[in-house]
């Protein structure tokens, strides 16, 4: 059995370095938010988090359309990698989220368009999982699993939009005097580097454990292989 | 290479598109009239969810004028999961939809029968249940504007509804599956279709509605396009 | 008029057909027996192009699968364990649906040779949910055959059928037979097909063991030739 590829041992030891790294400078290097203080500075994992989120949401989309032309099942596997790990960093957005609208907008929950949809992402998640276990079949679980991120994958930006047309209170971040009444900032040339190298160090993150995932799931499928073959 | 050998091949059959549409339709609805059995379950549990509502909201008059579109369209969308279960459960009962892959017919064409039936058969429901609605609440809901929310929400409901229930019928959970999968990607079309149904209702200038319509309809065309191209794999082995 | 090279089946990693050659000529009776767990269904429901061959050539009646599906459909008539009826609708009405589906010309008077083939003509009229499983499964098989298929493929039709019915059953197949239409039909019972088929094939562990015309067999024991099939 193969080893473990010296070039993912090394993505894996820089992604540690980088969230070391990047969490040194979201909590001490970059300077603390003039009007809300230290709470603001979940601001830069937020983001960051949010982001990989919508990564593994693209690249759900995307695997499960080459699955669908190719029927490679291990497209199947990536696609299964892009939706946990998805999974997983919206779930921390949201959380970090709510302790940051706590101080600020004075409430954990809003229904605000962003973090609404993120939900409901997280629940089209949750369903995709359910109807992969109710399935015996691989070829059909990969395909159900498939056409559910594609529907997934096209009605969550409608959803967004559906959503936005209600009123929003989500902070624009950059920009307007409108904004900053809602919790917007101004950010300062240090909050900016820590912002941006949280964004490339989750990035980076993103795709290590993307790698890790599959590379678990094609391992996985080889044990049952052999097992199938031990049973003949 | 296939030219050559042609006249040997024996004729095939190779029934209309439309004609296998219509069969589908014409059977699923021949079934109903005689059973009654969607369309009574979907009426009666669209009663009941209307009664809850009556109490959990206490729809006295004031409330009733902001909140009939949302108490609307949440009994449409619950009472929806019972047909399109129901509907799919038949083709599995004895095996129907192999029946149906065997036909000589294009694949899409039996999600579009399949999705013209249920169509079908949620306005009829929605057309019994928004009289009683005005009888029982004494609000006048017979407004053209509303009228066209309805169909529009209804077709795509039904469109994403019967593409997720051929699906959901083939898991071990089986009609359990349905709401899970579907309301999550559905939600547009209640957002919209309440919005735009209360608009109507309140007399809203059409300008504040149009784009909840525009999205109603993006959201229909959109899906059915998906739906045309992805049911083959839904039905395929 | 079908022609197997090679064929394999897989589910997910679990091969269930595993490199079949098979070929049956116009007109005859292919009795495909086996234990259960043999494969015969997976390889009956590939050649009625339900499934689709993972590798390997299929062709019936000059049409190759999973390709031209659609050609080969409106060729084949299948009987499966389940009776593909409507309990909803009438026998008449269940077969003007398939008869629409099919796209026949003159379906009505079809409709009525078929009734009276399958000695359903008087109760015609009434829903097949009060039919017992004997007529069922008559008008199962008046379904099979209402397009005229020049293949049948039957799967194990005598489960779940009384006496009365299998010998009405034998019956019709024995007609089917005399038209000259190609079948194929899977049992596990031996002595239902020993009167019927020309020719016995034995499918063992996802492959064809064994096959013998009726005349190779001559009088010798088909049970003795199945069990050394099987156990060699």
């Amino acid at each position: 059995m193969k080893t473990k590829p010296r070039t993912l041992i090394a993505l894996d030891i820089l992604a540690l370095i980088l969230l070391g790294v990047s969490s040194y400078l979201a909590l001490v290097f970059a300077p603390t938010e003039a009007t809300m203080g230290q709470v603001q500075r979940i601001f830069y994992f937020h983001v960051a988090t949010a982001w990989v989120g919508m990564l593994g949401f693209i690249a759900a989309g995307i695997s499960g359309i080459i699955f669908l032309v190719t029927r490679n099942l291990k497209w199947d596997r990536v696609e299964v990698a892009s939706v946990e790990i998805s999974l997983v960093f919206f779930f921390i957005t949201i959380v970090l989220g709510s302790i940051w609208a706590r101080p600020i907008w004075n409430t954990w929950w809003t229904w605000d368009p962003r973090l609404t949809t993120a939900t409901i992402t997280e629940l089209i998640y949750i369903a995709y999982f359910m109807l992969r276990q109710g399935i015996e079949d691989p070829d059909r679980r990969a395909r159900f699993g498939a056409i559910y991120t594609l529907i997934g994958s096209v009605s969550v930006p409608i959803t967004f939009m559906s959503i936005r047309l209600y009123r929003t209170i989500h902070p624009v971040v950059i920009g307007t005097q409108s904004a900053e009444a809602q919790g917007g900032f101004n950010m300062t040339s240090d909050m900016r580097f820590a912002f941006f190298f949280a964004l490339i160090s989750f990035t980076i993150i993103f795709v290590d454990l993307f790698w890790n995932r599959i590379r678990l799931g094609a391992l996985a499928d080889k044990v049952e292989l052999l097992k199938l073959k031990v049973m003949q | 290479m296939a030219e050559q050998s042609i006249t040997s091949k024996p004729q095939s059959l190779k029934s209309s598109y439309w004609k296998a549409i219509s069969a589908i339709v014409w059977k699923d609805l021949v079934a109903e009239l005689r059973s009654r059995e969607s369309i009574s379950a979907m009426l009666v549990f669209s009663l009941l969810v209307i009664l809850i509502f009556n109490f959990a909201l206490e729809l006295d008059i004031g409330t009733r004028r902001t909140v009939t579109a949302g108490v609307l369209w949440s009994t449409f969308a619950f009472a929806g999961t019972l047909g399109l279960n129901r509907s799919m459960a038949v083709e599995k009962e004895r095996d129907c939809l192999d029946g149906l892959l065997l036909s000589p017919v294009d694949r899409s064409a039996i999600y579009f029968g399949k999705a013209i039936s249920n169509l079908t058969f949620m306005l009829i429901m929605e057309v019994i249940v928004l009289p009683i609605y005005s009888v029982l609440y004494n609000i006048n809901l017979f407004n053209p504007g509303l009228l066209l929310v309805i169909l529009l929400g209804s077709i795509g409901y039904t469109a994403v509804g019967t593409l997720l229930a051929s699906m959901a019928v083939q898991t071990r959970t089986r009609d359990l599956m349905l709401p899970i999968l579907l309301f999550p990607v559905v939600l547009p079309i209640l957002i919209a279709a309440v919005k735009a149904s209360s608009g109507f209702l309140s007399g809203a200038n059409i300008n504040d509605i149009f784009p909840w319509l525009r999205l109603l309809i993006a959201y229909d065309v959109i899906f059915i396009a998906l739906a045309f191209m992805v049911f083959d794999y839904v039905v395929e082995e | 008029m079908i022609e197997v090279k090679k064929l394999v089946k897989r589910f997910g990693l679990k091969t269930v057909l595993r490199g079949i050659d098979f070929e049956v000529q116009p007109g005859e009776f292919v009795a495909l027996l086996g234990p259960n767990g043999s494969g015969k269904t997976t390889f009956l429901r590939i050649l009625a192009s339900l499934s689709k061959p993972s590798l390997g050539v299929v062709n019936i009646a000059g049409y190759s699968l999973p390709k031209q599906s659609a050609a080969v459909r409106g060729l084949i008539g299948v009987v499966s364990h389940m009776s593909l009826l409507y309990n909803d609708l009438t026998a008449e009405e269940n077969l003007r649906f398939y008869a629409r589906m099919y796209g026949l010309q003159n379906a009505g008077l079809r409709i009525t040779e078929v009734l009276e083939m399958i000695g359903l003509d008087l109760r015609r009229r009434d829903l097949v949910r009060t039919y017992s499983r004997g007529m069922q499964q008559r008008l199962t098989l008046g379904r099979a055959i209402l397009h005229d298929p020049d293949v049948l493929l039957f799967d194990e039709p005598y489960t779940g059928l009384d006496q009365e019915a299998s010998v009405m059953l034998d019956g019709i197949l024995q007609t089917v037979a005399k038209n000259g239409q190609t079948v194929v039909m899977s049992s596990h019972n031996l002595s239902r097909t020993e009167g019927l088929a020309t020719r016995f094939d034995i499918l063992s562990q996802g492959k064809i063991a064994a096959s013998s015309t009726r005349d190779e067999l001559g009088k010798s024991n088909l049970l003795k030739f199945y069990n050394q099939a099987l156990a060699g």
